[in-house]
């Protein structure tokens, strides 16, 4: 596999909390391409951002630490790598772009000296080359009136044109990773349709390969090439795009699935429910199924064993002791 | 567009803010938050009010709870005028109608226990007390499927969902007529929502309630309601049934916010015609002239920079204000 850019191999990150050990990301492995769009799905608390924090060394120590694991990147170690590599990986190999774009930008500084301190670190530009540089990434993410609003600080602009901003200081060091968390749960969907588009497009000029964290099983279905989906802090499914919207193979990415809406079909009376609620972390145990509490297809191994993932299709994982015979389960009732 | 059997009706409703500057506070401009906006929800009926951020749907929906006092306009509820109510007839006339809000988390006072928060619009009001308000708060968190046994505990015990189960028995406490649901679901999870959607559709069957549900998630809204109104910068664009506005959207920006809205489910998404707005939703204090959408309109004419469109019955309770829509 020559071409795999991210290997994340059985990642634990643990917070270690008032309650006790809080297993928040626990074993988790999955794998980018070059030029890939993976998208990692689940709801809240699932482990999906601490995974991605993780990937950039940004987990706050104390509570959290990193247990174990391996993130292979461009051939190295993540993990092992020192302060000051990883300082010069971050932002300028790997960039993240956050969902609240008017908390992570600094409002007391011009957007021109935001984006161009970044560049004067990282690429070595000269003040006014890197203004330059600044006006024309703006324009790339389609700020009209670049040269003049470049000039102006954070709070000048729309939630829409801020998250514009972010992406557009994400990129301003070509990287090969952008790992996008909830990039549009604070936008409506008009300016979600735009920032994608933006995204993707820049995706595929430069060949970065992109990570979209979400819980917006449309903007997945969309945009991304491969999806993951987690609960608990474990992967439950993964698969092709495609397979996973059209064969689900685990109960949970079912239910999910099912319980959203749908725009193109006539409607129904009532909508699928995922009973109960997500488990709490700390005092989930380790040797049950963490979603068999909340699932209808439940038999006694899933109360005494945890699954791990397997493979039931092409390039197809799911991690359920039913997941054979799920889908004539569901289909049953 | 008066009906006999509207519980709720509004006519050419306005609602601009100040805005204040210099030294003397004094007024320099508005902000028309809502500017001549008018429907009618029938008995039973859940309308649906979908928009942008900044368009004007929450603000319709406090104009019609009278948590505003209205610049302009009528507002009348079961046949009466309450835009000018205040004082005790206001206040009696309250209890017909509640809010639910979005953010459960911020909208339960964090020092009350459940119970309180559930049980105190009947204190408020006079209407119970004793063993016979113990059993009703009991009877309400039931109904919210909540077990009567959490009543002692406090909201930051609770789950997302949770909290805004308890926001609903609250809501329910008057048996009210009328509930105001204010973004009910967007703050929480894609299983929990399902959860509140599936309760609120139960709840409304079960007490003949009557919604107004605002949200910015066509799917959810669609899901819901029996009607659905579009709204862009203070004014409503479309107004119609449910599938006819999904199958039959006439107004362009309808139409783009649908193709906006991606599908959960790969195959059909990815071959969908989509419709790119540009820039931003415009200053509600200097909107702009003539149709308030030609900037973003990509089928824009000259007629829809000089004149203002109507809301025009194009037949089959459909309503849309373009001029390019003729019936």
């Amino acid at each position: 596999m020559a071409d795999k850019l991210l290997e994340v191999k059985d990642l634990r990150t643990y917070f270690y909390v008032d309650e006790g050990e809080l297993r928040a990301v626990d074993g988790l492995s999955y794998s980018v391409s070059k030029g890939e769009c993976v998208g990692l799905v689940g709801e809240s608390a699932c482990g999906k951002s601490v995974s991605a924090l993780s990937i950039m060394r940004l987990i706050p120590y104390p509570p959290g630490i990193i247990v174990g694991g391996e993130i292979i990147f461009e051939g190295r170690d993540l993990l092992k790598v020192s302060e000051e590599e990883i300082r010069h990986i971050r932002g300028n190999r790997i960039a993240m772009v956050f969902q609240e774009p008017t908390t992570s930008l600094n409002p007391v500084l011009t957007v021109k000296r935001q984006l161009t301190e970044t560049l004067e670190l990282h690429r070595g530009l000269d003040r006014p080359a890197a203004v330059d540089e600044a006006v024309r990434l703006l324009k790339l993410v389609g700020i009209p009136d670049a040269e003049r609003r470049v000039n102006d600080y954070p709070h000048q602009f729309s939630g829409g044109m801020q998250q514009r901003i972010m992406i557009a200081m994400a990129l301003s060091c070509n990287p090969s990773l952008l790992i996008a968390d909830e990039p549009t749960t604070s936008v409506d969907v008009t300016v979600q349709a735009q920032l994608l588009e933006i995204m993707n497009n820049l995706r595929k000029q430069f060949g970065s390969a992109v990570i979209i964290i979400t819980h917006n099983l449309g903007v997945v279905a969309r945009y991304v090439d491969y999806v993951n989906v987690m609960y608990a802090g474990r992967l439950v499914e993964a698969g092709p795009t495609e397979v996973i919207y059209g064969q689900p193979r685990h109960p949970y990415t079912i239910g999910l699935i099912n319980s959203v809406p749908r725009l193109d079909l006539p409607r129904k009376r009532g909508l699928y429910v995922i009973p109960g609620l997500p488990p709490n972390l700390a005092r989930l145990p380790k040797t049950i199924c963490a979603f068999s509490p909340r699932c209808q297809y439940a038999i006694s191994k899933c109360q005494e064993q945890r699954p791990d993932l397997e493979q039931v299709g092409d390039d197809h994982y799911a991690a359920c002791f039913r997941s054979k015979e799920i889908r004539e389960l569901v289909e049953a009732g | 567009m008066a009906t006999n059997e509207a519980l709720v009706e509004v006519k050419d409703l306005r609602m601009y803010f100040p805005v204040l500057a210099g030294l003397f506070r004094s007024k320099v401009a508005d902000v028309k938050a809502v500017d001549g906006v008018s429907f009618f929800i029938k008995n039973g009926e859940t309308l649906g009010l979908v928009g942008e951020s900044g368009c004007g749907k929450t603000t319709t929906g406090r104009c019609i709870l009278r948590l505003y006092d209205i610049t302009d306009g009528k507002v009348y509820f079961e046949g009466q005028d309450i835009s000018n109510l205040s004082g005790e007839s206001l206040r009696r006339m309250r209890r017909n109608m509640q809010l639910i809000f979005q953010d459960p988390g911020a909208s339960l006072d964090p020092r009350m226990t459940a119970g309180t928060i559930t049980g105190e619009p009947l204190l408020v009001h006079n209407l119970v007390k004793g063993k016979e308000y113990r059993e009703q708060v009991a009877e309400l968190l039931r109904m919210v499927e909540l077990e009567p046994r959490m009543a002692i505990r406090y909201p930051h015990e609770f789950s997302g969902g949770q909290r805004q189960r308890i926001g609903i028995a609250r809501a329910l406490a008057l048996r009210p007529k009328f509930i105001v649901c204010d973004e009910p679901v967007s703050a929480l999870d894609v299983s929990i929502q399902a959860q509140i959607i599936t309760l609120l559709m139960r709840l409304k069957e079960e007490l003949n309630l009557t919604y107004l549900f605002i949200a910015h998630d066509l799917s959810v809204v669609r899901h819901i309601s029996d009607r659905v109104a579009v709204m862009y910068l203070g004014k409503i664009v479309e107004i119609t049934r449910s599938d006819e506005l999904y199958d039959n959207p006439l107004h362009p920006y309808s139409l783009a916010l649908l193709s906006a809205v991606p599908i959960p489910n790969p195959v059909v998404d990815r071959q969908r015609k989509r419709i790119l707005l540009t820039g931003d939703v415009p200053s509600p204090i200097f909107p702009p002239p003539g149709c308030h959408f030609h900037p973003r309109c990509s089928l824009a004419q000259d007629i829809c920079r000089q004149e203002e469109p109507e809301l025009k019955d194009i037949g089959g309770e459909h309503w849309v204000s373009c001029h390019l829509v003729s019936k």
